[in-house]
């Protein structure tokens, strides 16, 4: 199977619509649990951050975390969703990650719903809801091998139960394995952008279930849908869909259909699989939550939140976009407004410098030089940028002072004056490219006659007689002056 | 009169909350939890679309608490709870199986 790109592995019958729902599962950024005071740390010691509340042990009463309402609220106004009055249910299940024996979660009154996320390629996604949730405990499973107890357990840490959650719901409006993996991207940006989650999926704080069922291209009917759980990259999330879509095509080809059932990905293996579990699936029971009120944010509420959103991933995508025009490709975009370059675009678009430059230089050299030192500051950034506007060093003497200034705290003139690094002046590039000219009379003749190949090895003479301090664009435009003056002459 | 549940459905019931029954006491279950459900339907039988769903007794909303941490149980007596142990967790049976 190795040795095929990911469209390969993607490939889906033209025959057939793919209808997929995302269900992304977001783990908040918070300091403690949804409704006790355990924290909420990622790699804490096993069962070390747990309480009665969590546990579910008689008695104990649930209390709702504001932050993590807060959180919630943020995520659903900033995929345009309306903020209602909500309430709690019990989700009734039995399995051994929730001690309670159900989750508590939103049922019929969600926190968010009827919103909706434009992809970066401009395709639009419903969001059906956004609601809030727990998380359950987490389990690692005992292989068949070693002592008999062990052989077919499972090991429980709790302290995962009780974390905050906000479930986000899709409509069906994904068609390509490509668009389920740029939806979750964006998602992710959006939900780090404005603080909600770190994004990581490697952690499990982002999980993705995805519905998929296909049609016959042309018609608007669902079809049976399969569930395939936890799917923790975006390439499982491409593969699986892909792999799953077809199983169903070559079921109803064949003439089957499939069954509704939840399903999992198996990575080794690169197939999906039916779960089997004792408890039979949708039976949960869901009945208000009687320890807790209902959940109403008030309208001055909700807008204070929405007076302190930041900048969305798509507006700043959309202001990039407007300054830089065409010249600039999507990819040095989507890297430049990244969380941990953006401020530094910012800043060098602000101080006035130019757009397609300065996006060059986030995208590329910046971006090589990731995770930054705390003293490279964007004022750091604006001064070695600007340089370069002011034709004072040339860009790859900027690339150069990039990585020393990202390495080295020194002020930015200590660092050039110890580099070296002093842009040429204008009449000893002159004097470089006559002596070049008369170095090579033939090539230069053949240049001026129209031979424009040869641009590149006089350019590239120049450049290694200025020991690389001459600016390359100021080159050809002298030998641009050059060849019309030869010509006058001639 | 047909009694509102049947013999499966409190099979079903028992098996949803891990309720070991005995067959012969099925029929007594489906008696009392039929008279639970009429005793509902007589509620739905008055004209109620105008007055609203009532949760609970005393009109509250928005209970909050603010996002500081609290001492967490010891370890040990987490897991004193446990009925097996193991690498400083619960052991318990494998629940979830790849179908055949």
């Amino acid at each position: 199977m190795s040795g095929k790109d990911d469209t390969m592995f993607e490939e889906i019958s033209d025959a057939w619509e793919l209808v997929v729902g995302l269900e992304v599962h977001t783990e908040l950024k918070t300091t403690t649990k949804l409704f006790c005071g355990c924290s909420n740390q990622f790699g804490s010691e096993p069962n070390t951050n747990i309480c009665p509340v969590c546990l579910g042990l008689p008695g104990s009463l649930p209390v709702l975390n504001r932050h993590a309402v807060e959180l919630s609220i943020r995520v659903g106004l900033a995929l345009n969703c309306t903020v209602q009055a909500s309430l709690f249910h019990r989700k009734n299940y039995f399995y051994p990650d929730m001690p309670k024996d159900y989750q508590i979660s939103q049922y019929d009154l969600p926190l968010n719903i009827r919103g909706h996320l434009v992809l970066p390629s401009g395709h639009r996604v419903g969001i059906e809801r956004a609601h809030m949730e727990e998380d359950t405990g987490k389990s690692s499973h005992l292989g068949g091998s070693g002592r008999i107890s062990s052989a077919s357990a499972s090991l429980i840490d709790y302290n995962r139960s009780g974390v905050p959650l906000v479930e986000i719901v899709s409509a069906p409006d994904i068609h390509t394995p490509e668009q389920a993996r740029e939806y979750v991207s964006e998602l992710r940006s959006v939900l780090v952008a404005v603080g909600a989650s770190d994004g990581k999926m490697e952690e499990g704080s982002l999980r993705v279930d995805a519905n998929v069922s296909v049609r016959p291209r042309g018609s608007t009917e669902l079809r049976t849908r399969c569930e395939i759980k936890n799917l923790n990259s975006l390439r499982s999330l491409g593969r699986a869909i892909a792999h799953e879509a077809n199983r169903h095509i070559a079921l109803y080809e064949s003439g089957e259909s499939p069954t509704q059932q939840t399903r999992f990905w198996d990575e080794s293996g690169q197939v999906t699989g039916a779960l089997r579990t004792k408890e039979e699936a949708n039976d949960y029971r869901y009945f208000p939550e009687p320890d807790l009120v209902p959940l109403a944010p008030s309208q001055e509420w909700i807008q204070s939140i929405r007076d302190t959103l930041p900048e969305l991933p798509q507006q700043r995508r959309e202001w990039v976009m407007d300054l830089c025009g065409e010249a600039t490709t999507n990819d040095r975009i989507e890297t430049a407004i990244s969380d941990e370059l953006y401020p530094f675009l910012v800043a060098t678009l602000r101080s006035g410098l130019s757009p397609q430059r300065v996006v060059a230089r986030t995208s590329n050299e910046l971006a090589a030089e990731l995770p930054l030192p705390n003293y490279f500051s964007t004022e750091r950034f604006v001064e070695i940028c600007s340089l370069e506007e002011r034709g004072e060093l040339t860009p790859t003497q900027v690339k150069t002072l990039l990585t020393e200034a990202t390495h080295d705290d020194a002020p930015i003139s200590e660092l050039i004056a110890r580099l070296g690094l002093v842009a040429i002046s204008a009449d000893s590039l002159a004097e470089i490219v006559n002596s070049v000219i008369e170095e090579s009379p033939a090539e230069w003749t053949r240049f001026v006659e129209g031979e424009q190949q040869l641009r590149g090895f006089l350019v590239g003479k120049i450049m290694k007689a200025s020991k690389g301090k001459a600016d390359g664009k100021v080159v050809g435009e002298m030998l641009v002056e050059r060849v019309s003056a030869a010509k006058k002459v001639g | 009169m047909a009694l509102k549940i049947t013999r499966d459905e409190v099979a079903h019931v028992a098996f949803l909350a891990r309720l070991l029954i005995d067959p012969s006491e099925i029929d007594q279950y489906a008696e009392q939890l039929s008279s639970v459900l009429e005793h509902a339907a007589d509620i739905e039988a008055l004209e109620l679309n105008d007055v609203e769903p009532t949760f609970r007794p005393i009109p509250l909303e928005n209970v909050l608490r603010e996002d500081v941490v609290t001492v967490s149980l010891p370890r040990d007596t987490v897991l004193s709870q446990a009925p097996e142990t193991a690498q400083n967790m619960f052991l318990v049976p494998k629940i979830l199986s790849e179908a055949p």
